[in-house]
């Protein structure tokens, strides 16, 4: 396990390498002049081209301008934006933000999908079951931004149960809907692939076992069947929170959160190249860590997994 | 399709009554059905056996022939549906378990009649040591705290004679070889002190010298612990030493009882002679082996009266026609054969 560890860490290493490498040639090196629009329409002053063109070495060869970077990276210095503004601190201002919502969207999306997908595989063809097979249809099939906006309209704007939008203090009750919005598609897929989990194992031979043991049906469910059947419910979630770390452009944008989505559309938009490339660089690094926590938690959930 | 068969089969006890009596398990009658969406299975028409304390009784047939769907229905783990119990009882103590409370039924399920299976891989959890499977019997049904219930488990895989029983506790069902899986599992299901124990085909997953070995430690336990014991097989070389009494069952039912020496000496029914002449012998090396002509009758459509009778070398026209009941032949022993007394009175 130990090695395995360090042998997965080792290959952290040049993903790390590559996907940097890959984002920061896509964001600085595309065609044209980095300076077009900057200035309004006249075009920018030359002292100001001057600073710049210094500051972000733009006329040195990309390879230089990569190592610099990541030398300052490796130091924590995320870089800074046209203005001057440190990375660093935009990210740390918006990232507990989507790391809130991501978390209460993760909760929802696993408590509720679940839930509904162990009832209905339990019971299959009931009322419940063809309930949550169209609900979870309808959750699949619409885009994020429907779902977000009917769902602002209805719970913020017609009922006023809640308000339509987050306010900078990111109240836990304020998130739930947006959390709800965020994980819907994934709560869907969730139920779906723990209801057909839960029915096939239902009928396997250990779970007979069990209930020939004379054992409480709750616990053969509870503890037996449902040990067996969260092992692809898990891989699920784990890509799953890879995504949700990322942040969520939409659900950001729909409900108010200044979250790292909707920060980094905002710098696309308005061309700060330096802060792209460090939060996808961010972005990046928590996808990776997430997907070697999940293939740790298999090796938890399913002894037969051997890591070596 | 299958109410060509609307014959009223009489199954009478091995005693050859229908009384309800001091047996310790018993079935009687039971009829159970699957119903596909191809039809109709009857799969048990009218089985009838008893087992009582420090008895085995070994049940042999081929697959299909309803040997496991009895004991699943004893045991209350039958799939249902496709499975109905369309008919019968099953008395353990003399009250009918098919009538009884799910939550009453379950109180006697580990603790009253255990059951071994047949494929321990699949049998045990893979993701719970067998350590835990055992010991969660003690602390579920015994009420006992994690650390008594660890030490009865161990006591209990001692007593299977698995070595180094202590370090054996934590490993999973896939660390063990198959022979030690099936002792986990002889284990597990004695854990409660069983009255009755069923072993569904307990031997048939391994090699040839586990077999033995396995055997021995059934049949040891068994005695030791004075229970009743319901083995069902397809293998007669396995029945022999173990079993005192014999049902042999074919599409669905018992077609003959008896004590073991009696039926290897004189089979009274055509298809346990059938059986018995398929064994392979070492004097007969090199020629072609002998089989029972056919094959086991499709379960949506049982042939109209014996259902042995397209396979049956001694077929007469009343075979056809009348299904033959369950009776007695002699002390001890029934056939479902029209012919029976003239097969023992053979030679």
């Amino acid at each position: 396990m130990g090695r395995y560890l360090v042998r997965r860490l080792l290959q952290l290493v040049p993903v790390f390498i590559g996907t940097t490498l890959m984002i920061y040639l896509l964001v600085w090196k595309v065609p044209g002049d980095p300076f077009a629009g900057k200035c309004g329409d006249r075009g920018c002053p030359d002292n100001y081209r001057a600073m710049m063109t210094e500051k972000f070495q733009l006329d040195q060869p990309w390879f230089v301008q990569y190592a610099t970077y990541m030398k300052n990276l490796l130091q924590g210095d995320f870089g800074t934006t046209w203005s001057g503004r440190d990375v660093g601190e935009i990210i740390s201002t918006a990232y507990p933000n989507t790391l809130k919502l991501a978390l209460v969207a993760l909760i929802i999306e696993g408590v509720i999908g679940l839930t509904a997908g162990v009832l209905t595989g339990l019971r299959r063809n009931g009322f419940l079951d063809n309930l949550v097979l169209v609900s979870t249809l309808f959750l699949i099939a619409l885009p994020v931004f429907v779902v977000g906006f009917v769902l602002q309209w209805f719970f913020g704007v017609k009922l006023g149960i809640v308000k339509p939008t987050v306010s900078n203090e990111m109240r836990i009750s304020e998130l739930l809907l947006p959390g709800f919005v965020l994980g819907s598609a994934s709560m869907a897929y969730i139920a779906r692939v723990s209801r057909t989990s839960i029915a096939e194992n239902r009928r396997a031979d250990y779970v007979r076992t069990a209930i020939a043991k004379g054992l409480p049906m709750r616990r053969v469910v509870g503890i037996h069947l449902l040990r067996n059947s969260l092992i692809p419910v898990v891989t699920l979630l784990g890509t799953d929170l890879g995504a949700l770390m990322g942040g969520a452009i939409i659900t950001e944008g729909i409900f108010g959160i200044n979250g790292i989505g909707r920060t980094v559309l905002r710098a696309i938009v308005t061309k700060e190249s330096a802060t792209v490339v460090s939060i996808v660089v961010v972005l990046v690094l928590v996808y990776l860590v997430m997907n070697l926590l999940v293939d740790l938690l298999y090796a938890a959930l399913d002894p037969r997994i051997r890591y070596e | 399709m299958s109410d060509i068969l609307v014959s009223e089969q009489s199954a009478p006890g091995a005693d050859g009554s229908g009384r309800p009596s001091g047996r310790l398990l018993e079935v009687d009658d039971l009829r159970v059905e699957f119903r596909t969406r191809d039809g109709v299975a009857k799969v048990i028409n009218g089985v009838t056996y008893h087992v009582d304390a420090g008895e085995t009784l070994a049940v042999l047939g081929e697959s299909g022939s309803g040997k496991s769907v009895t004991a699943q229905t004893i045991m209350g783990i039958l799939d249902m549906p496709p499975g109905f119990v369309t008919g019968g009882q099953v008395r353990f103590h003399g009250k009918d378990m098919l009538t009884m409370s799910a939550e009453e039924r379950r109180r006697i399920r580990g603790e009253g009649i255990a059951m071994i299976f047949q494929d321990s891989l699949s049998a045990l959890n893979p993701v719970f040591t067998v350590g835990f499977q055992i010991a969660e019997q003690f602390r579920v049904r015994r009420g006992m705290s994690r650390s008594d219930a660890k030490k009865r488990a161990i006591e209990m895989l001692d007593q299977v004679k698995i070595p180094n029983a202590k370090g054996r506790f934590s490993n999973f069902p896939h660390q063990f070889s198959g022979g030690m899986r099936q002792r986990a599992m002889i284990a597990m299901s004695l854990a409660l002190d069983p009255e009755v124990l069923i072993a569904d085909e307990p031997t048939t997953a391994l090699d040839v010298t586990v077999q033995a070995q396995i055997m021995d430690l059934l049949g040891e336990l068994q005695r030791e612990r004075q229970m009743g014991m319901i083995l069902i097989t397809h293998d007669l070389g396995v029945v022999a030493d173990v079993a005192d009494r014999i049902a042999v069952m074919y599409a669905g039912r018992i077609v003959e009882e008896a004590d073991v020496y009696d039926l290897y000496a004189k089979p009274a029914h055509p298809y346990t002679l059938g059986l018995l002449n398929s064994i392979p012998r070492l004097d007969e090396k090199g020629q072609q082996l002998r089989t029972i002509k056919g094959l086991p009758p499709n379960l949506m459509n049982i042939p109209p009266g014996c259902p042995f009778n397209p396979r049956c070398p001694m077929a007469q026209p009343v075979c056809r026609e009348t299904v033959p009941p369950l009776l007695q032949i002699g002390t001890g022993r029934a056939s479902a054969c029209h012919f029976a007394e003239e097969l023992v009175n053979r030679d």
